[in-house]
């Protein structure tokens, strides 16, 4: 295991070994289509009799459907079809998102469109098709349906108290699920503890805002009884899966495609009902559907995250070290569990993540799922990451003020040691291997902690409040089937790869990962090239087509380098050993003896050419006849990976941020922020960075700007990005990022995942940052976003 | 209502509902879908276009007041081999990942390359803080931006 050769493991610079590509910054060959505006994103399709859907979504946040009246909507010019919920129940089956592991769990039975009650405003409640989107709104607009509004459920404090609005009156409550995880004696520890520290954190409702929109075609062709669906997702496969199996189809009559998507963030692996009934609508019409939200219909109908109220506790030794967590978490997900991921995942991995960079012995985490009406949550980029990191550290940093103690020296006493690994944490995560130390000895030769805090006193003698804070992380990568599978969803965690040699010598290989953006299709062309032997020039990579890529899950969790990255250098080396089989027979001379470097096949001992792939293509293809009779010739090779020995890959990092807080605005001034992350073997340096930047900013997003904020009727306050703050260039910081690299045992590749390491960690660093700047006013902010009316009001200003 | 506009260099007439933004006059009319619709509030920039010489947000532009205007999309501002150099530069250090908003921000760093030759990485930031991207986190499009104003500047010294 991880015997690759690298140049560098067996003392040869990359020029020696020109098609080593392995922790190369290769430049994304699909990106010169995205800055010309070439691309194709699910919009830019357009399909013969193609109708265009718009629908009338529940002004209420619950309301009965007393009545829907469709016959001036038809009477629109250009409308052709109404669909109810009724209407399409007729034709899909409802779902019901639990899994089978989260025990006890429960949600109701969700339809496309609903049949006699809207849940959440923003709800798709009917249909219009029509021959252009303008005719389908204004068909909408035409529709009449008289609602009876109901009391809503929206704060979560109280949906469990009596006297709730139950939204599911045949569940008999509004929860969920529940999970406690322990370890130890948390209350006789607290209690001869030398010191407790305790605070309740909010994290703000927010959503992700991907620039693409939801987006769907679906085309049911009745003479070959498929449908097709162009569809921006995450997991073609796993969407072929939900549509057939609720369309009462075969899963080989369903085609998913997904070409260029926009973004996705977790936005786009979930199950969306109006996306469903799109789906049904065609296979009604026999006609193709296409259905774009815009963006208040993202706002109001994306999946939501990360709504959660948190009250935790810390002890700690008079020394700093800790002795034990104990965590209350509440969160909120809407009326419906989320299918097929469901919507407990998030409060699982609060459990799950509480003090995972620490060697501790006594915990207690419960988390508390309940229903309300407002827009469902799901998993989101880092599910339940930034709100484990941010109580955690946060809880550090008052523990290291409380003691009078430098909050490093505090995590340095405290974090697992580089060498005690393979590591088990208090709620039963394992570790195969992390690298706390090391990342926080890389970080501080990147921060220059003495300039800082020799410049934060030189400031506040001027009433200038500036702030440098820290959060160390882990991060759950490379799921394997407890994450989904084990639940009875069937969403894949194996991932396949096929990779073919053509006539020319070239290379094409396709997988079951997909690309979002994040640049899966240029690092799977990075290690093809690298496991076959060719100039990266020479791979071209098919993703995204359930019809011709091998089976798999598609892009969640961090999986693609991992699980897509390790399928794809299996089946390229296989497809390099069969190669150098044929030349072995066509050379005279033993597989061994040869190799495969930039394309062509040399002696491995004098580095000598003998011959051109593009040669080695003509006679297999063309002159078969000239080969041995019985010499397997299939220049095609598919391989799957799968992870057995660990049930998910953790990797760790940490963050640092330096702030600016005006106390007399409440603004807060990102100055600069670093990363150090651990992600395994990385494979391409300028694509991780860019990743982890991307994901800081997020993080700081999610943290600083964003919002879904609903008033106490349920009404949704923040349906445009007017309303709805994103971060722009001119508010962020130069971000600087570092890596230590431990590759995981479990693969040759050695890659674990990088998508969510700066999200998981910048909201805990920031507000950290925040706190460190109002530590000497004796203030500190710690419900999420940190909007200056919450500053000001920590300062007691307002 | 009719229109008679060129896009691109090319002379177009066309039937225009009064009610047609320029955005979707471009990716439905014209089928130019480089330029994106991403908030329909102008706030985003995905839709930002050129029109007679400086950008606009093509969400919040009628098509029916274009009559004899001069429009460049990013498929044109690509084929004139005017943003070249910027481009390869946000190829070399992928300052676009899913590319959503790229032909927007292309389009709105063509306008520093063009009106602010000077302009430092916090007035690059200030400039493109109309377009949005999820994606980069910014540093890489600024850096882009950067290095390509760096390089015409000494090639004009």
């Amino acid at each position: 295991m991880n015997d690759m050769p690298t140049p560098a493991s067996i003392g040869l610079s990359r020029e020696d070994l020109p098609n080593s590509y392995i922790g190369r910054a290769v430049p994304r060959p699909n990106l010169p289509k995205l800055v010309q505006g070439r691309a194709t994103y699910t919009d830019d399709v357009v399909l013969p009799r193609m109708l265009h859907a718009a629908f009338l979504r529940s002004p209420h946040a619950h309301a009965r459907i007393l009545a829907i009246r469709t016959e001036a909507a038809l009477g629109v010019p250009g409308v052709v079809r109404v669909f109810t919920g009724a209407d399409l129940a007729k034709v899909c089956d409802p779902w019901v998102a639990v899994l089978d592991h989260l025990k006890g769990m429960k949600s109701a039975p969700q339809h496309p469109l609903p049949l006699d009650r809207a849940t959440w405003q923003g709800e798709a409640v009917v249909a219009v098709l029509a021959d252009t989107r303008a005719a389908a709104e204004d068909g909408v607009a035409a529709l009449e349906v008289d609602w009876e509004p109901l009391p809503a459920q929206t704060d979560m404090e109280t949906a469990l108290a009596p006297g709730a609005v139950v939204i599911h009156p045949e569940l008999g409550d509004n929860l969920v699920f529940t999970r406690t995880a322990t370890k130890g004696d948390v209350d006789a520890a607290f209690a001869a503890a030398h010191r407790v520290v305790e605070a309740t954190f909010v994290t703000g409702r927010h959503t992700g805002v991907t620039l693409e929109p939801r987006s769907i075609i679906a085309d049911y062709n009745r003479a070959d009884g498929m449908l097709t669906v162009h569809q921006a997702t995450q997991a073609p496969h796993m969407m072929q899966n939900v549509y057939a199996k609720h369309l009462r189809m075969e899963e080989s009559q369903v085609r998913v495609i997904c070409k260029d998507v926009g973004g996705s963030f977790g936005i786009k692996v979930h199950v969306y009902p109006d996306e469903v009934a799109v789906a049904a609508m065609a296979r009604v019409l026999g006609r193709p559907v296409k259905f774009i939200a815009d963006r208040f219909e993202s706002f109001a109908s994306d999946i939501h995250a990360r709504d959660h109220r948190i009250k935790a506790r810390m002890a700690v030794e008079a020394d700093g070290t800790i002795i034990g967590f104990d965590v209350d978490d509440l969160t909120g997900i809407g009326p419906y569990s989320v299918y097929p991921r469901t919507s407990a995942i998030e409060g699982n991995q609060v459990v799950n993540l509480v003090g995972g960079p620490y060697d501790f012995a006594h915990y207690r985490c419960t988390t508390t799922v309940v229903l309300q009406n407002k827009a469902p949550t799901c998993q989101y980029r880092a599910v339940g990451h930034p709100i484990a990191t941010a109580v955690t550290e946060g809880l550090v940093e008052m523990a290291a003020r409380a003691l009078g103690m430098d909050a490093l020296e505090l995590r340095r006493r405290n974090m697992i040691r580089d060498d005690a690994y393979p590591f088990t944490s208090p709620p039963g995560m394992r570790f195969e291997g992390l690298s706390h130390h090391a990342s926080l000895d890389k970080l501080l030769e990147m921060v220059p902690v003495a300039r800082i805090r020799a410049d934060q006193a030189e400031q506040r003698k001027k009433g200038v409040y500036r702030g440098l804070g820290f959060a160390a992380f882990i991060e759950l990568t490379n799921p394997s089937p407890f994450m989904y599978g084990i639940g009875g969803a069937r969403i894949s965690a194996q991932d396949g790869c096929t990779v073919r040699m053509d006539p020319d010598g070239s290379v094409v290989a396709s997988s079951g990962v997909t690309e979002q953006g994040q640049g899966t299709e240029a690092i799977l062309a990075q290690i093809v090239a690298h496991g076959v032997g060719v100039p990266v020039e020479r791979v071209k990579i098919i993703t995204g087509d359930t019809l011709t890529t091998p089976y798999g899950g598609g892009t969640w969790a961090c999986r693609g380098a991992g699980i897509g990255g390790e399928a794809a250098l299996q089946s390229a080396l296989a497809l390099k050993a069969q190669i150098l089989e044929v030349a072995g027979a066509m050379l005279q001379a033993t597989p061994e003896s040869l190799d495969i470097v930039m394309g062509n096949i040399t002696d491995r001992a004098t580095g000598a050419e003998r011959m051109s792939l593009h040669e080695l293509g003509r006679i297999v293809y063309f002159r078969g006849d000239t080969l041995p009779r019985d010499l397997p010739r299939e220049l095609v090779q598919t391989r799957h990976f799968i992870t057995k020995e660990y049930p998910f890959a953790f990797t760790n990092g940490i963050q640092a941020c330096w702030v600016e807080v005006d106390t007399d605005t409440g603004m807060v001034k990102l100055l600069e922020h670093w990363v150090v992350e651990d992600c395994g073997r990385v494979v391409n340096p300028l694509l991780v960075d860019e990743q982890v930047r991307g994901g800081v900013v997020q993080g700081l997003g999610g943290a600083l700007y964003e919002h879904c904020v609903y008033d106490a009727q349920g009404n949704l306050l923040t349906t445009t990005m007017a309303d709805y703050l994103v971060p722009m260039s001119a508010e962020m910081p130069d971000i600087h990022v570092g890596h230590v690299e431990t590759p995981t045992k479990e693969s040759l590749l050695g890659a674990k995942g990088a998508g969510e390491a700066g999200t998981a960690g910048a909201p805990g660093a920031l507000m950290n940052a925040i706190n460190d700047a109002l530590a000497p006013l004796s203030a500190q902010v710690l419900e999420q976003p940190f909007t200056p009316a919450r500053i000001l009001a920590a300062l007691g200003r307002i | 209502m009719m229109i008679t506009l060129t896009v691109n260099g090319e002379r177009v007439s066309r039937h225009v509902e009064p009610r047609r933004h320029l955005i979707d006059f471009l990716r439905l009319d014209l089928g130019l879908t480089g330029s994106h619709a991403g908030c329909e509030h102008g706030v985003c920039g995905a839709c930002t276009v050129r029109v007679d010489g400086e950008i606009v947000r093509g969400c919040l532009v009628l098509a029916a007041s274009l009559d004899g205007a001069e429009v460049t999309t990013i498929e044109g501002l690509t084929d004139s081999g005017e943003v070249a150099d910027l481009q390869d530069q946000f190829v070399a250090r992928n300052a676009a990942q899913c590319g959503f908003c790229t032909p927007g921000m292309v389009m709105a760093a063509a306008d520093i390359l063009r009106h602010h030759a000077d302009a430092d990485r916090a007035a690059i930031r200030e400039h493109l803080s109309g377009n949005y991207c999820r994606c980069t986190g910014y540093q890489a499009i600024v850096e882009a931006v950067e290095t390509t104003l760096a390089a015409r500047r000494e090639r004009a010294a």
